[in-house]
């Protein structure tokens, strides 16, 4: 829906989830009404000069603070009238700005109001009165993000220079009643621009434009200094970017923007452990598809025969069809896509390309019959009823019986292909799952959970497999349960049916269910490769076999029996492509 | 600096105070309550810290207050006069003014006036005086007229000076002033005119007054809105005899005389008064704080609704009717100084009260109320804390061992710090260590003959000091030429200071053997020199072979055979330590501490000589002993390192080089030092050289492993 106002810069739900502010480029503040099953404009807030650039609800929901450029305005939510307005200070070290930009406002509920502005300001406003109460001049250039704890006894704020402040309210002697606030800590964990911040009762996090997510616990709230202590720096989604057509080797990158369709290359030398071979025939860069409009890319697939593309944004679905003459590819979109299909979550191909599956954003899980160039809709498993939660993850068997499906929380539906019905459901697990596939021949489905657990179901038995119950009772190494970023996709050897590989940003791992389990005191990692015969006995006596030779790992999967398939994101080329960031004056340069 | 905070309105409908203003504000006997007289027949007891009345009371329909009620502060009874002559006493407890003690007086009462530690006095409007004490056991009694026909008294003021009550009031007749000075402890009554001096026109709109230890300092505000002073002497030289004062100007012109309503002012403090009025004739009423020092005005504050021209003056609250509401101003006059101007934090620490804590601990601010609110905290904390309590006695173990160190022995007090250290992992770990410190040191600055030694030992080794939280630690090191807390300082603190590192090394240099080897000196960084002798030994090597052919060989190298005439000597030399192997340790303690050379150097040329070459003979003989061993490193724990040995020469000879060139028995060891630098370079070069094929080497490796964009590689998994 429109809100009529031009572009939308800031939305702000109520503390009581039951509206919704817009703030809008011509300066208008909107409220919305947010119904079960809709949301209804309700009524404009007065004009403004220029464009809403942040809001904030006051946490009784009685007045609202919105930041615009020059000023704060506060508004009486029942009258939507402006109560005050606060002029910000153009100043910068002297100098006057054109203008100030109040990047964030965050309304306390003792009715102060803190405002972070271009000009590197954090101001405290008291809203009663409509006065400056504090300034704090903390850096040089924008600071652009606020966020505000809970018990409202800190606040980080995030600047454009990569630094991440902290605000504590400590008491202005040590025994004194008299609180104030006061900049704690600093920290400069990213190189770009702070974009956002946000405060959990125990850590700091703050996104910005170097793509890093950072989690930064609050020391003085971790009573034992562990590892769940440590900086934590996400860079990668947890999601799988890249799939793979076995049959024709073929990988399809997806971008924000654009998907990439490669051909691999072959060589016909052979070597021994750690050569690298030469080329007889370099990668193709087959297909540049770019989108239509300005959505981003939701999720993407190739088929397993390479002659599918499927694609969705957030409102369009599309699914083309690929004819290989040849050098010469032909790309024909199938048109007139049902009016269900509108937006998917996850798209799965089956093994023998004949069926995609589709999750849909409303929660269905659609089944299309795909022949020659057309498509033939067979069936919709619509959600539980209850449930809201659309499925984000997809697994289908290699035989094409089974199709498993996970939402965030609620556990893992499998479902009966042939016969289209619910088979059965995994039981639901804290963590949600990150990693999912179905093993041919057993079919034994492997999940992988975000707090590292993997578990085995057989889906025949309906049971968790006898392996799976042992490395419960065991327990995983505590080096594997550190790791820090999730398993993103797991795949199976078809002719070793007792190994797994799977792997996560930084490590490849193939688990070799026949050999022991490692306990906390034998080494997890071993150095690779082994050296000599005594050597390999030594250390492959345990089931984890974990691999640190290539990383950032975005993608890794069989191609065949003897053929893995790796895709590095190196971070030295993201940060190549971003805007330089502000330049800071270095000591002596 | 003097300032007028953010104002608040007491009240704004109970009051009738009608354009007149009020009758009254007086204190009662607890602080923040104020007693409020209107114009009419209410009494109302405020609380102004809560802005709420906590009781009112009224007299009848038809009778009229004509005094304002005061406290009686020695019993806590209020006292009002109503129709003149009629007085009342009660107490919080009394709802009902007609039914309380009632006294009815023979003469109209002007004014009812109490202070603090004494018994109110009752003034009557001719002018006489008597205790309230004295008037309440006889009320019919005779009251005597004071003051002359058709004089009126304008104004008063009680004062208590030297524990005397001194009571001053001002009359006024045909446009004369004069003012009454009663002493209580003498019964003397003395009279002085007031003299307008050359403005004769002029009339007084309001008085105030202060009191030093001579003079009662009047001042007077008058129509032409300049503030007059006239200063009155306590003690009378002529008591009989009427005597005139004049008045001198304080200020000129602050307020605008003609004003609709009044103007006040009333002396804050000794060098502030506030004035109420309008600075122009059009202009708003407002209040303004002035300094009488500086003729300045330090702040005001407009009052747009008007004001009834009263102004009252109470333990930093101004109360005054503004519009029809009584609103009270906080003033407060902070006394400025250089670090409150700088932002510093300053500490109102009372006496008598317990310390506040110097140290703040960052990492545990919940500790100061913040954590009180703070539910989130994890179960675990929770059990612990639980276990914490069950170990820990009423009095945490902090303060306890914080009194301990005021008062005990040392025995007692090294006792008490192994109990607490043992506990160690308490939140303020931090803040008590630093406390503890500060207070041993003060001890022992106070008390020449305590010096808790294995106190403080135990202390440093808690490793959260730091030079800068207790710099007293060093400098009492330093006087008892205690080398063993010194070594252990210079080990723990990142932060010592230049000048400190160098005064220990002057003693470390300078102490005697004797009294060295009786001190237990951690030991560890130096290596036990007799079996070290010919360990891992290098083939000595003479002569510089470079490609096979010996370059020229340097003069020096000759004249330095010409010296070494003992051989044995010099193989003594170089392969026996200088120094004992206890004054190493201390040694190598200040090799190991961090400095800054431009911040050393100066230090350095300090000291004496002797120690010098002694100093540089060590390091040398370490040199020595590093360029054995293939590793260039040093036997032992924690050694000195090579570029620490060198960098300490190299400070050494820069701070000392004129000195040591003089000494004759210095010269043997210049020698053999310009060496040993000749001996580095050519490491150094031939270490260059090499450093350029490795880089080669390292560069064929690289492009091995340089992947591209594509590759295909061969991986053996397992």
């Amino acid at each position: 829906m429109d809100a009529f106002g031009g572009p939308i810069w800031s939305m702000a739900a109520s503390p009581s989830d039951s509206q919704l502010l817009v703030g809008c480029e011509d300066g208008s503040v909107k409220l919305f009404q947010i119904t079960p099953d809709k949301i209804q404009f309700e009524r404009n807030f007065d004009r403004q000069k220029s464009r809403i650039l942040s809001l904030s609800w006051h946490p009784s929901g009685t007045h609202i603070a919105a930041g615009s450029i020059d000023y704060i305005s506060v508004f009486d939510v029942k009258s939507g009238s402006a109560v005050h307005k606060m002029i910000v200070d153009r100043q910068y070290m002297g100098v006057s700005k054109r203008k100030c930009i109040v990047w964030g406002v965050a309304f306390l509920s003792d009715g102060t109001v803190i405002s972070v502005d271009s000009a590197g300001k954090v101001q405290f406003w008291d809203s009663a009165t409509g006065t400056l109460v504090k300034s704090h001049l903390i850096a040089n250039a924008d600071v652009q993000s606020i966020a505000v704890a809970n018990q409202e006894d800190s606040f980080v704020v995030g600047t454009a220079e990569g630094t991440v402040f902290h605000f504590q309210l400590v008491p202005v002697t040590s025994n004194s009643s008299e609180k104030q606030w006061v900049r704690t800590k600093p920290f400069q964990h990213h190189t770009h621009d702070v974009r956002t911040v946000a405060h959990s009762p125990t850590s700091l996090i703050s996104g910005g434009t170097d793509t890093h997510l950072v989690i930064r616990p609050l020391m003085e709230k971790v009573e034992v200094k562990n590892y769940d202590a440590a900086l934590r720096k996400i860079t990668f989604p947890h999601r799988r970017l890249i799939s793979c057509s076995r049959k024709r080797h073929l990988l399809l990158f997806q971008f924000a923007h654009h998907l990439e369709l490669w051909r691999l290359g072959s060589t016909v030398a052979t070597g021994k452990n750690g050569d690298t071979l030469p080329l007889s025939k370099n990668a193709d860069h087959l297909l540049y598809l770019k989108t239509k409009g300005p959505e981003n890319i939701i999720c993407s697939c190739i088929s397993p025969c390479g002659s599918w593309i499927a694609y969705s944004t957030a409102s369009r679905f599309f699914l083309y069809r690929l004819n290989y003459e040849h050098d010469n590819i032909n790309l024909k979109r199938v048109s007139k896509m049902p009016a269900f299909l509108r937006s998917a979550l996850q798209i799965l191909f089956s093994e023998d390309s004949t069926k995609l599956f589709v999750a849909s954003n409303q929660g269905a899980l659609h089944i299309v019959q795909l022949s020659g160039g057309s498509f033939k809709h067979l069936h919709a498993f619509q959600p539980q009823s209850g449930t809201v939660e659309a499925m984000c993850l997809l697994a289908v068997s290699p035989d094409g019986n089974w199709l498993a499906a996970s939402g965030t929380s609620a556990g893992v539906h499998v479902y009966n292909v042939k016969q289209l019905k619910l088979h059965c459901t995994v039981p639901a697990y804290n963590f949600p799952v990150t990693a999912m596939a179905i093993a041919p021949n057993t079919n034994n489905l492997v999940i992988a959970h975000s707090d590292q657990q993997v578990f085995e179901y057989s889906i025949p038995d309906k049971h968790y497999t006898d392996w799976s119950r042992t490395v419960q009772k065991h327990g995983f190494h505590h080096l594997w349960l550190q790791r820090d970023t999730p398993i993103t996709h797991i795949s199976f050897h078809p002719k070793r049916p007792m190994h797994i590989l799977l792997h996560d940003a930084y490590m490849f791992c193939i688990i070799d269910k026949s050999l022991p389990l490692p306990n906390d005191k034998t080494l997890l990692y071993n150095p690779f490769p082994p050296t000599n015969e005594s050597d390999v006995q030594r250390r492959t006596a345990h089931a984890f076999k974990i691999s640190k030779i290539y990383k950032p790992l975005l993608f890794m999967d069989l191609l065949d029996e003897r053929t893995l398939v790796a895709v590095e994101r190196p971070l030295d080329d993201i940060i190549a492509q971003l805007p330089p960031p502000i330049k800071k004056k270095k000591f002596g340069t | 600096m003097a300032s007028l905070e953010e104002e608040f309105t007491l009240s704004s409908a109970v009051l009738s105070a009608g354009s007149e203003g009020l009758l009254g504000v007086e204190q009662s006997s607890k602080t923040d309550q104020f007693l409020v007289t209107d114009n009419g027949r209410t009494v109302i007891l405020y609380k102004v810290s809560d802005q709420k009345p906590l009781g009112s009371w009224s007299v009848k329909q038809g009778q009229i207050i004509t005094c304002p009620a005061v406290c009686n502060f020695q019993t806590g009874e209020y006292i009002v006069v109503h129709d003149n002559k009629v007085l009342r006493i009660w107490n919080n407890e009394d709802v009902n003014l007609d039914k309380v003690f009632k006294a009815t007086l023979s003469a109209e009462v002007y004014r009812i006036l109490s202070v603090q530690g004494t018994e109110p006095l009752v003034l009557f409007k001719e002018g006489a005086v008597r205790g309230l004490e004295a008037l309440l056991a006889e009320p019919q009694q005779k009251i005597e007229t004071v003051i002359s026909d058709e004089e009126v008294i304008k104004w008063t003021k009680f004062f208590i000076v030297f524990r005397h009550p001194v009571l001053i009031f001002i009359t006024e007749k045909h446009g004369n002033y004069f003012a009454y000075v009663q002493m209580f402890n003498s019964r003397v009554l003395s009279k002085y005119t007031l003299l307008f001096g050359q403005d004769e026109n002029s009339v007084i709109e309001s008085f105030t007054a202060s009191v030093d230890r001579k003079f009662i300092s009047l001042m007077s505000l008058s129509t032409d809105g300049c503030i007059y002073e006239t200063l009155i002497p306590i003690r009378p030289t002529d008591p009989e005899k009427n005597q005139s004062l004049v008045r001198s100007l304080l200020f000129k012109a602050v307020v605008s005389g003609n004003t609709r309503h009044g103007v006040a002012v009333t002396v804050l403090d000794q060098d502030h008064i506030a004035v109420l009025g309008s600075p122009l004739a059009a202009s708003k009423e407002c209040l303004s704080v002035w300094n009488i020092k500086f003729q300045t005005l330090q702040t005001s504050k407009e009052l747009p609704q008007g004001t009834s021209g009263q102004l009252w003056y109470y333990g930093e609250n101004l109360f005054m009717l503004h519009g029809r509401s009584l609103t009270v101003i906080p003033y407060k006059c902070e006394v400025s100084s250089l670090a409150s101007a700088l932002g510093k934090l300053k500490h109102s620490q009372d006496p008598g009260t317990h310390v506040v804590p110097h140290f703040v601990n960052w990492e545990t601010p919940q500790e100061c109320g913040l954590g009180a609110q703070n539910s989130e905290q994890s179960r675990r904390i929770l059990r612990r804390r639980k276990i914490e309590v069950s170990l820990q006695p009423e009095v945490p173990p902090s303060k306890q061992l914080l009194s301990t160190i005021m008062k005990d022995s040392e025995k007692h007090i090294e006792v008490e710090l192994r109990k607490f250290l043992a506990i160690k992992q308490t939140p303020d770990f931090h803040t008590v260590i630093g406390d503890t410190v500060t207070g041993l040191l003060e001890r022992c600055k106070a008390e020449p003959s305590f010096y808790p030694r294995n106190c403080l030992m135990q202390l440093t080794q808690t490793h959260v000091l730091s030079y800068s939280l207790c710099p007293d630690l060093m400098e009492i090191a330093l006087q008892k030429k205690d080398v063993q807390l010194l070594q252990l300082c210079l080990q723990h603190f990142p932060d010592i200071p230049e000048l400190v590192t160098c005064a220990c090394l002057k003693i470390f240099l300078s102490i005697a053997d004797d009294s060295l080897q009786e001190t237990d000196v951690n030991m560890e960084s130096v290596f036990d020199c007799s079996n070290s002798v010919h360990d891992e030994k290098m083939e000595e090597q003479t002569e510089i072979l470079q490609n096979g052919f010996n370059p020229v060989e340097d003069e020096c190298n000759k004249c330095d055979q010409e010296l070494n005439e003992e051989p044995q000597a010099k193989t003594k030399e170089t392969t026996s330590c200088p120094v004992i192997p206890k004054r190493a340790a201390l040694l190598n303690a200040i090799l190991h501490s961090a400095y800054s050379e431009t911040f050393l150097l100066p230090h350095l040329k300090d000291i004496p000589a002797q120690h010098i070459t002694l100093f540089l003979k060590y390091l040398y003989f370490l040199y020595l002993k590093c360029s054995e061993n293939a590793t260039l490193t040093l036997p032992g724990i924690h050694p000195p390192t090579l570029n620490q040995i060198m960098d300490w020469i190299c400070l050494l000879l820069d701070a000392n080089f004129t000195v040591v060139v003089m000494m004759p028995e210095a010269k043997r060891l210049l020698i053999n030092l310009y060496k040993l630098v000749k001996s580095q370079i050519s490491v150094y070069s031939e270490l260059n050289k090499i450093e350029v094929s490795f880089r080669e080497l390292q560069k064929l490796n690289q492009e091995k492993n340089n992947r591209g964009l594509y590759s295909i590689e061969v991986l053996e998994l397992f």
